[in-house]
C-alpha cells in the first residue's frame, strides 16, 4: 500500500481537510493550553507533548475562517514541520483515506487569501471534497511574516 | 564528495585531540626549555602518528608537511637543535596547517588547495643545525630508544633486562641498531636467538611491565566516547523524568497507601541522583577552554613585544558543556584584554621596579552552586579617574553622576556601549566594543562580571557563573491566569505593597508609575498590562506584592497578580515560530504538566521601556542600597531544617526552646497538637512549610526540637531538625527570594541562612490549623 495517496483527514467547520499521513507525527485529543501573550494570533497557545514543548497553530485563525464555537474543545493533529513539531487545532478527527491521483485538481484559481497559499490542491472524493494543506506553509510562514510586523 | 569511513573519522578526532595537547607542550616547552624531554618525547609521537596514519589513507600533502616537521623535532629531540621561539612558531605554524588540512578533510573529504611550501622551506631552513651533528649511527639508536620509552611510560623490555643484569646496554643498543635496520622482531626475541639470555629472562621482564602498565592503560579503558546529542537527549529525558516525579509528588499525602508512598520515595531520590548523574556527563573541565590560552597569549605576547607568563589554577573546574561554549570567547576577549592593555612593556615594567615579565593568572573554583572564574594581571591596572574623563568625554554619564560614583562604580564604567580606554585601537582590541559584549554573554547565561583595579598593581576581573543551564531555579508567579516563571538571576526582592495608601503606595511621574523604596523612586512594569493590555488591580484581592527585578543594571518593580514558589525548573527553548517575542526566553513544564512560559527580564524592561533610558542613575544608587540593606544587629535563632537547610529566627519573637517526646504528639483535626502549661499547642513542621524538598527524617526521632512563640495569645510550636545556635549579628541580606514564610537569605557567620517570616507564615498556617479543629469535631 503506498502511503503516498493517503490522507489523514479532519474537518474545521463544513469543510475537509487533509494531510499526508507521512506528515502527521500523532493525532492526541484536546490538551490543555498556555496562551503566548503578544504571539500572533495563530498561535493558539503551548502544548505539553511528553515533555517537548510544542507550538499550537489555530488552524481557522490560520485559513481565515470564523472563531470555533468556545464550547468545542478542538483536536490536536501534530505535524512534523521543517521547524520541528508543530500542533494544527482542528475541529475533529476524520479517516485516513486513501485517494487516487485521478481524483486531484489544482486549487481553483478564484481561491484567494491566505487559503491560497495554504492549499496545494482538491480531491474530488464522492459527495465531497478533500483539501490538501501544504504542512510547512501552514505551521509556519504567516508565523514569521509576523515577526517582520 | 566521498562518505568518511569510519578510519578517517576516528584519525580526525584523535587528532584534533592530540593537536591541542600538542599546542599546549610546545608553548610550554619554549617557557621551561629544561624539562622538555618528555614533552618533545609527546610532541614527536603525535606529529609521528598523524604522518603515519595520512601516509596511510593517502592525504599525501598532509603527510608531507607533517614529515618535515617530524625531521626538525627529531632533532629537538636528540638535543642537536635548541628550542627557540623561530622553531616554536614554525612548529606552532606547522600545526595550524595541520588543523585546516584536517578541518578540510573533515567537510570535503580532500585536503585542501592551500600551499604550504612556505611552511616546509621554513621548517627545512631550520633544520640545518648551527653546529655539526654528532655520529649519525648512535643518534637513531638513541632515538628508538626514546620513542619505545615515550610510547609506554614504563621502561621498555631492554631497559629492563639491563636493570635485572641479565644483558649489558651494549648488547641491546647493538639489537636496537639491528632493529633499526629493519629487523621486524622484538628486541627479546633477538636477544634470545642470539642466545644471551634464555626466555624465561624476556617473561620475567615482560611481567614487570604489565604490572606497571595498567596505571597509564587504565584511563583508556575506562572511558569511552559518547556523542553530545545523545547527552543532550538524555538530559532531556531526565528533564522530564524530573517532571513525572514533580506530578506524582502531588498526588502522595499522609493518607496515601503506605507501598505507594516509600515507592515514590524511593523514585524521588533515584530520580535525583539520576539527574545529578547526567548532568555530570555534561560536564567538562575549564581546560578545554583554558587550554588554548597559552597560545594566544604567547602569539599575541610576541606581537606586542611583550613578556607574560601564565599560570592557571583549578583547570579541572567543571562546568556544563553549553557554559563552557558560551564563556569561550568572553574569556578570550578578556585575556586578550589583559595581554594587550593590562600587561606593559618590559621596559616600562622595568621602570616601574617589576619584573620585565608579565604574569597572568586564570583562576577556577566551585562555590555554593556556582563556578567563579578570576583573571588577573600584574600590570599598569585601570585608572579611575581617566575612565571618568572618558565618560564624561563620551557624554555616556552625566558630570553629576559620576561625581557620586565610588571608585568601585567608576571601574564597572568600563563595562559599557561604546567605551573604551586604550590609547590607540591596536588590532587585537580596543574599538569601542568588547568588554559590553562580554558582559552581555555573561549575563546572558545568568552569570555576573566584576572588576577590581589597582593602579600599578593590576587588574582582577572576576566572573561568576551557574554550574548549568538546563535547570534553574525561578519565581513562578501568574498573571491573567497564567503562570510564568522569573529566573531568580534577576530578583533582587520582593516588597509589599502598602495597601494603607492609595493605590497601594504606587505614584505617578506623569503617567509612568513609580514607587518609593528606601527613598529611591522605582519604575512600576505591570505585568499584566504588558502582556494582556489589562492593568491589574491593586488592593485587597488583587496585587499586593511588588517584585523588584534587574535588568542591566537596571532596577524596576514589576506587578503581578499572584506569587507562587520558587521551584527547579528546566529550560526549553521555544519553537522557532516564536523565537521573535522578546518578553520570553523560553517555555518549561510545570508540576501539573502545563507549559509555563519563562519571563524573560531584560526584553520584558526593554518592552516597557525601562532599560535604554538614564542608566547612569541606578550606578549610582547601587552603593547607597547595600548601605542600606545591611541592617542592625539582631539576635538569631539558628535552626536546621532537613538535613541541610539553616534558618534564622529573630529571637525577640521566640518564647522558649522545648523538647517535646513524639509520643505526647496527638492529632486534632489534621494538625498534631501538644498539651503544654494547660493550653492544646499547635504544631508546625517548619520542614512543611518552607522547604523546597521535604526532606523525610529518616528515622523519626524520639523527641521533637520546638520553638515556642507566642501568636495572637496563643502558644504555638515550631517544629525544627535541630536547634543550631544563637547569634548576634547584622544579617546583610543578599537575595531576598520569597517563598509563603521566608523573608530572604543571608549570611551569617560564614553560612547562607534562610530569614523566616514568622508573622507572614502564621498568617498562612495558622487560620488553617486553628479553624481545622472544630472541623475535626464536626465530623
Amino acid at each position: 500500500m503506498l502511503t503516498e495517496n493517503q490522507y489523514c483527514t479532519f474537518t474545521l467547520g463544513p469543510f475537509m481537510f487533509g494531510v499526508g499521513v507521512r506528515e502527521v507525527q500523532e493525532v492526541i485529543r484536546y490538551q490543555e493550553m498556555t496562551r503566548v501573550p503578544l504571539a500572533p494570533r495563530t498561535v493558539g497557545g503551548l502544548i505539553n507533548l511528553r515533555g517537548q514543548i510544542v507550538v499550537a497553530v489555530d488552524l481557522r485563525e490560520r485559513l481565515g475562517l470564523p472563531a470555533r464555537d468556545s464550547t468545542v474543545l478542538p483536536m490536536n493533529v501534530v505535524v512534523c514541520s521543517d521547524d520541528g513539531a508543530v500542533s494544527l487545532l482542528v475541529d475533529e478527527i476524520g479517516d485516513v483515506i486513501e485517494v487516487s491521483p485521478s481524483e486531484f485538481e489544482a486549487a481553483p484559481d478564484t481561491l484567494t487569501g491566505t487559503a491560497r497559499d495554504l492549499i496545494t490542491g482538491v480531491y474530488k472524493l464522492e459527495g465531497k471534497l478533500l483539501l490538501v494543506l501544504d504542512v510547512n506553509k501552514t505551521a509556519t510562514t504567516e508565523l514569521e511574516i509576523a515577526k517582520v510586523a | 564528495m566521498t562518505e568518511l569511513d569510519d578510519v578517517v573519522k576516528e584519525f580526525l578526532v584523535e587528532s584534533h585531540e592530540n593537536l591541542s595537547a600538542l599546542e599546549q607542550d610546545l608553548v610550554r616547552l619554549e617557557q621551561t626549555p629544561d624539562d622538555s624531554k618528555e614533552a618533545l618525547a609527546r610532541i614527536f609521537r603525535t606529529v609521528h602518528t598523524v604522518k603515519g596514519t595520512c601516509g596511510f589513507l593517502g592525504f599525501s600533502k598532509l603527510e608531507s608537511v607533517t614529515h618535515v616537521g617530524e625531521n626538525l623535532l627529531s632533532k629537538l629531540r636528540d638535543g642537536v637543535l635548541h628550542v627557540t621561539g623561530d622553531i616554536t612558531s614554525a612548529l606552532l605554524a606547522l600545526v595550524d596547517a595541520i588543523r585546516e588540512m584536517l578541518t578540510s578533510v573533515e567537510t570535503t573529504g580532500e585536503e585542501g588547495p592551500g600551499d604550504y611550501s612556505a611552511l616546509i622551506a621554513e621548517l627545512t631552513r631550520l633544520l640545518e643545525p648551527k653546529q655539526a651533528p654528532p655520529k649519525p649511527q648512535l643518534r637513531a639508536a638513541d632515538a628508538s630508544v626514546e620513542v619505545e620509552r615515550a610510547e609506554a611510560p614504563v621502561a621498555p623490555i631492554g631497559e629492563l633486562l639491563v636493570q635485572a643484569g641479565r644483558v649489558t646496554r651494549e648488547e641491546v643498543k647493538e639489537v636496537l641498531e639491528l632493529q633499526q635496520a629493519g629487523d621486524p622482531r622484538h628486541v627479546g626475541e633477538i636477544l634470545v636467538e642470539q642466545g644471551r639470555i634464555v626466555p624465561e629472562d624476556v617473561v620475567d621482564a615482560l611481567n614487570v611491565q604489565k604490572k606497571a602498565k595498567p596505571q597509564t592503560g587504565g584511563l583508556a579503558d575506562t572511558t569511552i566516547r559518547v556523542e553530545v546529542s545523545q547527552l543532550d537527549k538524555l538530559m532531556n529525558l531526565v528533564g522530564e523524568l524530573v517532571l513525572a516525579r514533580n506530578q506524582i509528588l502531588q498526588f502522595i499525602g499522609p493518607d496515601t497507601d503506605a507501598v505507594l508512598q516509600t515507592t515514590t520515595q524511593r523514585l524521588n531520590l533515584v530520580t535525583t541522583e539520576l539527574q545529578e548523574g547526567v548532568m555530570k556527563t555534561r560536564m567538562q573541565p575549564i581546560d578545554t577552554v583554558w587550554s588554548k590560552f597559552p597560545r594566544v597569549i604567547r602569539d599575541l605576547a610576541r606581537s606586542c613585544r611583550k613578556r607574560v607568563r601564565v599560570e592557571m589554577e583549578g583547570r579541572d573546574t567543571e562546568l556544563d558543556k553549553t557554559i563552557i561554549e558560551a564563556i569561550k570567547d568572553p574569556l578570550t576577549h578578556i585575556v586578550r584584554n589583559a595581554v594587550d592593555h593590562g600587561v606593559e612593556s618590559p621596559e616600562e615594567r622595568e621602570a616601574a621596579g617589576k619584573p620585565p615579565e608579565g604574569f597572568l593568572r586564570l583562576q577556577a573554583f566551585h562555590e555554593g552552586g556556582h563556578v567563579n572564574i578570576e583573571i588577573s594581571d600584574d600590570g599598569g591596572g585601570i585608572d579611575p579617574e581617566k575612565l571618568k574623563r572618558k565618560a564624561q568625554e563620551k557624554g555616556l554619564v552625566s558630570a553629576a553622576a559620576l561625581a557620586r560614583m565610588s571608585e568601585r562604580e567608576l571601574l564597572s564604567l568600563i563595562f559599557m556601549p561604546g567605551f573604551s580606554t586604550a590609547k590607540e585601537v591596536t588590532n587585537v582590541s580596543g574599538r569601542g566594543v568588547g568588554m559590553d559584549v562580554v558582559k552581555t554573554n555573561i549575563e546572558r547565561i545568568g552569570g555576573t562580571v566584576d572588576i577590581s583595579s589597582r593602579i600599578g598593581a593590576g587588574t582582577t576581573i572576576h566572573i561568576k557563573i551557574p554550574l548549568t543551564l538546563a535547570i534553574i531555579p525561578a519565581l513562578v508567579v501568574a498573571s491573567g491566569h497564567e503562570r510564568f516563571a522569573i529566573p531568580q538571576v534577576s530578583l533582587l526582592e520582593l516588597v509589599r505593597m502598602d495597601l494603607e495608601k492609595p493605590n497601594g503606595g504606587i505614584e505617578d511621574v506623569s503617567g509612568v508609575p513609580v514607587y518609593r523604596l528606601r527613598g529611591n523612586l522605582l519604575p512600576i512594569v505591570d505585568l499584566g498590562f504588558e502582556l494582556f493590555g489589562k492593568k491589574s488591580n491593586i488592593g485587597e484581592n488583587g496585587v499586593a506584592t511588588i517584585v523588584v527585578l534587574q535588568a542591566d543594571e537596571r532596577q524596576f518593580g514589576l506587578l503581578v497578580e499572584e506569587i507562587h514558589d520558587t521551584e527547579e525548573i528546566v529550560v526549553k527553548p521555544l519553537g522557532k515560530q516564536l523565537k521573535n517575542l522578546s518578553a520570553f526566553s523560553g517555555a518549561t513544564i510545570m508540576g501539573d504538566g502545563r507549559v509555563a512560559l519563562i519571563l524573560d527580564v531584560l526584553g520584558l524592561a526593554q518592552m516597557a521601556r525601562v532599560v535604554g533610558t538614564t542608566r547612569d542613575r541606578s550606578l549610582g544608587d547601587r552603593g547607597k542600597h547595600a548601605q542600606e540593606s545591611a541592617e542592625k544587629p539582631e539576635s538569631l535563632l539558628l535552626v536546621r531544617v532537613g538535613t541541610r537547610q539553616t534558618l534564622a529566627i529573630p529571637l525577640r519573637l521566640v518564647a522558649r526552646l522545648e523538647e517535646v517526646a513524639l509520643d505526647s504528639v496527638e492529632r486534632a483535626g489534621a494538625s498534631n497538637v501538644v498539651q503544654y502549661r494547660g493550653q492544646i499547642m499547635p504544631l508546625i513542621h517548619l520542614s512543611e512549610v518552607v522547604s523546597e524538598i521535604v526532606e523525610a527524617d529518616l528515622v523519626a526521632p524520639e523527641v521533637l526540637s520546638v520553638v515556642v512563640f507566642d501568636h495572637l495569645g496563643q502558644s504555638v510550636g515550631l517544629v525544627v531538625s535541630a536547634i543550631v545556635d544563637i547569634v548576634d549579628e547584622a544579617v546583610k541580606r543578599h537575595s531576598t527570594a520569597k517563598r509563603p514564610g521566608i523573608l530572604g537569605s543571608g549570611v551569617v557567620q560564614g553560612q547562607v541562612v534562610e530569614l523566616v517570616d514568622l508573622p507572614g507564615l502564621m498568617q498562612r498556617v495558622l487560620p488553617r490549623a486553628v479553624s481545622d479543629a472544630p472541623a475535626a469535631l464536626v465530623a
